[in-house]
């Protein structure tokens, strides 16, 4: 499956877009995702490693269940690099 | 209540929001934007968000502090866009009948806001460059909220 995964701050800067897509076997896990966005954008391999993955605007861990969201109604996955707020 | 907004904070309206008779004290956090860090001179910042999950977790850091503590009303709001130096990027207001919960609450916001509220931080550097700040001690925030504040309420 191809999932959408949102890109913010330093990621978005180093992808050069605001979304990429990232193609996953069904049923892969946020550790795949991880692993999937390193190998298929190796510009973002690094960053990767720091950050969180959120899907529908909740932190999840890496044993969670990526859902399919190729229509743009179903589920928002985002790469969440270190936060600096405040 | 919280906000995310573009424009300059009014921090009177914010002290007006949480001000109460209720109220024995109220408290307000300015963030504010620092010329030197490090030694290296800032001219202005960019505060980036996930503007729905902010605004999620915003949410939820308002709910569990009245949880956690006896408050009247809180305000958190959160500047975004281009700030220059000495404005303030995030006012948080507290008020509550006495200091010690309005205080503790305040602090609990602010730090807990900086671990896991979705909102990134750009400096541009005097000397022409500009980065974007990820703390390297960044811990996962998979618990809803992972600081050291005791869950009971202060009496």
């Amino acid at each position: 499956m191809k999932v959408e995964l949102k890109l913010f701050a330093v990621a978005k800067q180093l992808a050069g877009a605001e979304a990429i897509s990232i193609e996953l076997p069904a049923g892969a896990t946020v550790q795949d995702l991880r692993d999937a966005i390193g190998d298929q954008h190796p510009v973002l391999r690094d960053i990767t490693t720091r950050a969180m993955i959120a899907i529908d605007t909740e932190y999840v861990s890496n044993d969670a269940l990526v859902p399919e969201n190729t229509v743009p109604e179903n589920s928002e996955i985002a790469l969440i690099p270190p936060v600096s707020g405040g | 209540m919280i906000e995310l907004t573009e424009h300059p904070i009014d921090t009177q309206e914010v002290l007006r929001r949480v001000s109460s008779t209720q109220a024995g004290a109220v408290v307000l956090f300015l963030g504010t934007t620092r010329e030197f860090t490090r030694g290296r001179q800032t001219l202005s910042l960019n505060y980036e968000c996930y503007a729905e999950m902010a605004e999620k977790k915003l949410e939820e850091l308002d709910v569990e502090a009245h949880k956690r503590w006896h408050l009247v009303a809180t305000v958190i709001v959160h500047r975004i866009g281009q700030l220059g130096l000495g404005e303030a990027s995030v006012a948080i207001g507290v008020s509550s009948a006495h200091r010690q919960d309005a205080f503790e609450a305040g602090k609990w916001l602010i730090d807990t806001l900086k671990e896991v509220v979705p909102i990134w931080k750009q400096e541009n550097w005097a000397d022409g460059t500009a980065e974007w700040v990820h703390p390297p001690d960044h811990t996962s925030p998979i618990e809803p909220f992972p600081t050291k504040q005791p869950l009971e309420k202060a009496e």
